[in-house]
């Protein structure tokens, strides 16, 4: 998942659809993030690439939201809602996960075992 | 053939000590093995190499090479002796004949070629500037004021060059080298060529065309004297100023029981670095304790003594060395092979050691400090108030002496030093001690820890028995990788040189602004 600058960055990603919940007057989606450009990306226990700035999943409430949408912890956020999460600030995340206005938020998230699993079934059918 | 003799003055204590302690052992092998070592320390024992078939003779009779008295001319047997000789009483004999034929006719060579040349060179100047008054006193010009502002000139240069000579060159002798040396050599081969030369051309162009100019004959002595002082200026840079600057780090091991120290040295010729050696060595390593290392003797003994070769194929084995070899490659199969518990031995072996050194040393101190107690040191204003019984530092040491005695040397007899200390120097040392006011743990110090041996008498120095081997030339300088031997007595000292390394160094520069710190960040925000 490491990048080369100047160059679009390729990942497989899967769809995942949160439903925000109304708990009294915040709506929350039941996972905590962490990193961003201006955090200390060598302290990030779920990247692979230590200089990899993004924002990940770190913990995720059992039962909360996200748990029922799918959503793992250590996977990496790549978009949410159309808009670009590799490149944003802790803080910018935070804005852009919990819009009031929103009641659904939709992500594209990379992990591993996604990468994984497409060379594996790609090996299996080779193209003839 | 290995030949062991020892003293047998303190291993007839060690015997002693040992045989009185047989509580503890573990099994009548150990008990065995044990009342055979204390017998063997006090024996000569001679081991030849197990070579002689002992069975082969016996099978072929009709051969003639057949020695019938092959019993008696076989050596295997180690036999007592009553009249040993010891290898101290060896040594004692050797270094009293040495003294009095005197090797220091050597020195006093040396002493008498250096005085001589140092007259030569002191009155050579004077003679320089007296001559033209004797030979042609009435054809001389007079002096002048500049050519007597001379004269002082020379009279304080002669002077300063007097002190300079005898502080570097008439300094006692620290030792004799084997080989002379070779920077002394040169010198005082140069001054000579240096003099000589002058004084010849002194005699062709002064002497023999009688030269009035006085003040240029002075003149010419000045210069003489200008370059003696120079030379005495090299033999300062040459002699003392250029092994200063440390280029190698020696490393010093003791060969009998592995005590090691490191030093660095200059650029030294080899014979120079070891008398430097020998000199940190006096100072610095422990005293060499022969006593110690008898333990490790008898376990190697007992090994060796486990197994016995026997070549049953007869003498029809030609070559010896390959008879030696294959026993002893058979030896070292068996002994690997076999379950050896000497480790345990040692282990349980040392560990009543330490015990027993423990409780000595308890006892030890206890005794010491209670016989302090007994002696007080009487004031001004008592002396002469009360002059009876007073005693001076010899007689209170012997007053309180008994009181510690047994207590010292069942102590010094367990650590196997009580050679190191006779009865008088222990009293001399206490008698020491309570002059200078020390407590009881001052007085024990230097008989809890082995000192330098400087600290102990004289003939424990051997300062006279050195023998330098080495491969290389002995007035050849230290080479990175050098090594030689300086064999003493009863021990040898390795000594191997390392080069320091040529150190290459860059530099950097640290802004002072450049210091600048962030905090680091990794905050964990829920949604």
């Amino acid at each position: 998942m490491s990048f080369v600058p100047g160059q679009p960055v390729t990942a497989v990603v899967q769809r995942i659809e949160i439903q925000k919940l109304r708990q009294g007057e915040n709506l929350i989606l039941g996972f905590s993030i962490g990193g961003g450009i201006d955090q200390d990306s060598g302290q990030n226990p779920f990247s692979e690439d230590k200089t990899d700035k993004g924002i990940y999943v770190t913990r995720i409430t059992p039962g909360g939201p996200a748990d029922v949408a799918g959503l793992k912890m250590g996977d990496k956020i790549m978009q949410v809602n159309g808009w670009d999460m590799t490149m944003v600030t802790h803080d910018q995340a935070r804005k852009r996960l919990t819009k009031k206005k929103e009641d659904v938020v939709r992500l594209l998230v990379t992990r591993k075992s996604l990468e994984e699993a497409v060379k594996h079934s790609m090996n299996k059918y080779p193209r003839q | 053939m290995d030949t062991e003799s020892t003293y047998s003055g303190y291993s007839y204590y060690s015997g002693r000590s040992r045989g009185s302690h047989r509580h503890g052992e573990r099994s009548r092998d150990r008990h065995k093995s044990r009342s055979k070592d204390s017998r063997s320390e006090k024996s000569v024992t001679i081991n030849t190499p197990p070579a002689e078939p002992l069975l082969g003779d016996s099978s072929v009779r009709g051969e003639q090479v057949q020695d019938d008295n092959w019993g008696e001319t076989t050596t295997a047997v180690t036999g007592t002796s009553e009249h040993s000789l010891s290898q101290e009483d060896i040594v004692r004999i050797t270094k009293d004949l040495e003294d009095s034929v005197g090797l220091d006719c050597r020195r006093y060579l040396t002493r008498t070629v250096a005085v001589i040349l140092g007259l030569l060179v002191f009155l050579t100047p004077l003679a320089f500037l007296v001559l033209p008054h004797l030979l042609w006193p009435e054809k001389l010009q007079s002096c002048g004021t500049a050519c007597e502002g001379l004269f002082i000139s020379v009279a304080f240069k002669l002077l300063i060059l007097l002190l300079a000579v005898w502080a570097l060159f008439f300094r006692p002798a620290r030792a004799g080298l084997p080989r002379v040396f070779v920077f002394r050599a040169l010198l005082a081969v140069l001054v000579l060529l240096f003099v000589v030369s002058y004084w010849l051309f002194y005699g062709v162009r002064i002497l023999d065309s009688q030269d009035e100019n006085y003040q240029g004959i002075v003149q010419y002595a000045v210069s003489l004297v200008d370059a003696l002082l120079f030379i005495h200026y090299l033999a300062i840079v040459l002699l003392e100023l250029r092994q200063l600057q440390p280029c190698f780090s020696l490393c010093v091991t003791r060969s009998t029981d592995g005590e090691t120290r490191h030093y660095n040295l200059g650029q030294l010729s080899i014979q120079r670095a070891a008398l430097a050696i020998i000199e940190h060595y006096y100072c610095d390593f422990p005293v060499h304790n022969p006593a110690l290392l008898s333990a490790s003797k008898s376990r190697a003994a007992k090994h060796l003594a486990g197994l016995k070769v026997y070549n049953v194929d007869g003498p029809g084995n030609n070559a010896a060395a390959g008879l030696v070899h294959s026993q002893s490659r058979a030896m070292i199969a068996a002994a690997a092979r076999r379950r050896d518990t000497s480790h345990n031995d040692l282990y349980y072996e040392e560990a009543e050691h330490e015990r027993r050194v423990r409780k000595r040393k308890a006892r030890l101190v206890v005794a010491v400090e209670e016989a302090f107690t007994h002696i007080k040191r009487m004031q001004e204003e008592e002396q002469k108030k009360a002059p009876g019984d007073v005693m001076d530092p010899r007689e209170a040491a012997q007053a309180i002496f008994p009181s510690m005695a047994r207590a010292l040397q069942k102590y010094l007899r367990t650590t196997k030093q009580q050679h190191c200390h006779s009865m008088e120097s222990i009293q001399q040392h206490l008698a020491f001690c309570i002059t200078n006011n020390m407590t009881p743990k001052a007085f024990l110090e230097s008989y809890l820890n082995p000192g330098p041996t400087l600290q102990y008498s004289r003939d424990h120095w051997l300062a006279r028995q050195w023998t330098l081997i080495s491969e290389a030339s002995v007035t050849s300088g230290l080479k990175d990788g050098s090594l030689f031997l300086l064999k003493c007595v009863d021990f040898s000292l390795v000594v191997s040189a390392k080069k320091i390394p040529y150190i290459q160094m860059s530099e950097e520069y640290i802004d002072p602004k450049s210091h600048k710190f962030v905090l680091r960040l990794q905050s964990e925000t829920s949604v």
